[in-house]
């Protein structure tokens, strides 16, 4: 069999496992490096970085991390593909490359930056030219939050990826390119897959959704015999080792922690599922019934018989917009009537609220440690007078700040005022918080334009 | 054989969740693992069967309906259910679950992680 294309995952998510990049390109043979950051709201926090200084507006711990690897990537002929260029993939290259210089790296290196994806200057003249970005869940139009939107990106496909990388791009810096894109890329530059390859395009979107997660295709977050899932402290990042005709395998280095079995990669193929007929990227439509998996060794799936269909004319965008305030503040009751005092508390601060006649869009009290994540499906049976400890926790939301931050002053008084044995506060008064909200829509591919850029450092 | 002819208590019957409805059922945590995540408002359980002869159990009883019914007054909107058969595996989509979703949501799993275990918390029928 020929050679396999090896992607490696090295982040999940901006704020992801440091290490886990650097044990990917040192641990065993890989080919890319593939890097996700990006989630549904972190375009707006970058967006608000950016406008209080132009050189940020990416996630800016990349660039240390590049600074470690870059002597092994370019050592051992590794790509990198990310979308840690947020709003800003120009000042982010600009920063890796004045790493790289300094590395001594200059005239080994070549960034490949991929934009176009940024709406926000041209949401008006979208508008006006009928493209109504009307919310995918509730079918409202943009006009009624157009002046509090903060940031509106297209998600992009593997296509420009593909293109710096095909312009010799080692290292490929993006903004919105979706998280499978990231996988896709590689596989379509190194296979010369075509772009109306929907089966291929497809097998190459459930390689990118499988590691897109990092670690929780390798036994990280996996329920299924969670406690003998072996050495998480050490655990493996997975390994896309991929083939021309779309079948792979998903693996990871060896002697590393974790575990790559059939149950464990399909808790990961479900997590955040909708239609499986019909997972929609700007690359194509994959069909995750059709996949066929194996165990073909330790810590080895193989991925066969994957389907697509052709690719929509539309892209999503992903808008945020300033939605309102909210806080949420916590108490800790203790033995005896734990839970019976946590919810009297909760009782006289909801008396207190209405009676300073603060509005609330939203007031909700949990009880961590009886039903705070499973609801009263956690109490069907009764709770105990005899749980140790309950720990209140009350949130509230508004549209004004004004009702939000006088909740947070009528936690701490509770302590000497309300019902006994109430502990941990010592964190303060809870702080009021921004809510930036999420809009999703669709506007027809024609609209936009990737750009791609490819410098030699 | 350890325990010397008394049966070692496995992890199921140390549990106490549903124990005094049992009756000819068990937990659904016994047939299937499952992983959950959002969608905005919506948070999807990804259902699969721990063993592939559980899996046309899981579609006869773990239906849309009797799911609404398990989440009733914990979410708001409809239960939709696709097949998997081929990952042996369930997905269901819980709308209106995340009080309003991502950054919105005041609750503690704003995003759906553990709607997976509170799936696993049915009790369903034994199977043969």
């Amino acid at each position: 069999m020929t050679q396999p294309v090896r992607v490696a995952a090295g982040q999940g998510f901006w704020g992801d496992w440091l290490e886990a990049p650097v044990r990917q390109v040192s641990g065993g043979p890989v080919d890319y490096l593939m890097m996700d950051y990006l989630a549904e709201v972190t375009m707006s926090i970058m967006q608000k970085q950016k406008s209080r200084d132009p050189r940020l507006g990416y996630a800016k711990d990349f660039v240390p991390l590049m600074e470690r690897m870059l002597p092994i990537l370019a050592e051992r002929g590794i790509k990198v593909t990310t979308n840690a260029g947020g709003v800003n993939p120009r000042a982010c290259a600009e920063a890796v490359a004045a790493a790289g210089r300094s590395l001594g790296l200059a005239g080994k290196l070549t960034i490949g930056v991929v934009s176009g994806d940024d709406l926000l200057g041209r949401l008006d003249e979208l508008l006006a030219r009928g493209h109504g970005m009307k919310n995918l869940d509730t079918g409202r139009p943009l006009e009624d939050v157009r002046d509090r939107v903060q940031s509106a990106n297209a998600y992009l496909g593997a296509g420009p990826v593909v293109e710096a990388l095909r312009r010799g791009a080692s290292i490929v810096i993006t903004g919105r390119v979706t998280d499978t894109g990231l996988t896709l890329g590689p596989l379509m530059h190194a296979f010369g897959w075509r772009d109306d390859a929907w089966d291929l395009l497809a097998a190459g979107t459930v390689a990118g959704h499988t590691i897109e997660c990092g670690a929780q295709c390798s036994g990280g977050n996996c329920l299924v015999d969670w406690e003998r899932i072996p050495d998480l402290a050490n655990v493996g990042y997975p390994i896309v080792e991929a083939y021309p005709d779309g079948s792979f395998d998903v693996t990871k280095h060896p002697g590393t922690g974790g575990r790559v079995t059939v149950a464990g990669v399909s808790e990961q193929l479900v997590y955040e599922m909708g239609d499986p007929r019909e997972y929609i990227t700007p690359d194509c439509v994959a069909d995750f019934t059709t996949i066929r998996l194996e165990q073909v060794g330790k810590d080895r799936v193989h991925f066969a018989g994957i389907k697509g269909r052709a690719a929509t004319d539309k892209l999503k965008v992903s808008i945020a917009y300033a939605y309102g305030y909210k806080a949420v503040g916590t108490l800790v009751y203790a033995w005896p009537d734990a839970y019976a005092k946590a919810r009297r508390a909760d009782e006289v601060l909801r008396q207190r609220l209405a009676n300073l006649g603060l509005q609330f869009e939203a007031i909700v009290t949990e009880f961590v440690g009886v039903d705070a994540t499973h609801g009263r499906l956690a109490t069907a049976d009764g709770v105990s007078p005899d749980l140790p400890e309950v720990q209140l926790r009350v949130g509230v939301r508004a549209r004004e700040l004004a009702p939000v931050d006088r909740f947070t002053r009528e936690l701490a008084p509770l302590i000497l005022n309300g019902p006994p044995s109430v502990t941990g506060f010592a964190g303060g008064r809870p702080k009021p918080e921004e809510i930036v909200a999420y809009w999703p829509a669709l506007i027809d591919k024609r609209e936009v334009q990737p750009c791609v850029d490819v410098v030699a450092v | 054989m350890r325990g010397r002819g008394r049966r070692l208590k496995t992890a199921s019957d140390r549990r106490t969740v549903g124990r005094s409805d049992r009756k000819g059922k068990v937990l659904l945590l016994e047939l299937a693992h499952a992983r959950s995540g959002d969608k905005g408002d919506t948070a999807n359980v990804g259902l699969i069967a721990r063993k592939p002869q559980y899996y046309l159990h899981l579609v006869k009883h773990v239906t849309a309906a009797r799911v609404a019914r398990h989440f009733k007054g914990l979410i708001s909107g409809p239960v939709e259910r696709f097949e998997l058969p081929n990952l042996n595996a369930l997905n269901f989509l819980l709308h209106g679950a995340l009080d309003g979703g991502g950054t919105i949501s005041l609750k503690t799993d704003a995003q759906g992680k553990v709607f997976s275990t509170a799936l696993l918390r049915m009790l369903v029928e034994a199977p043969r």
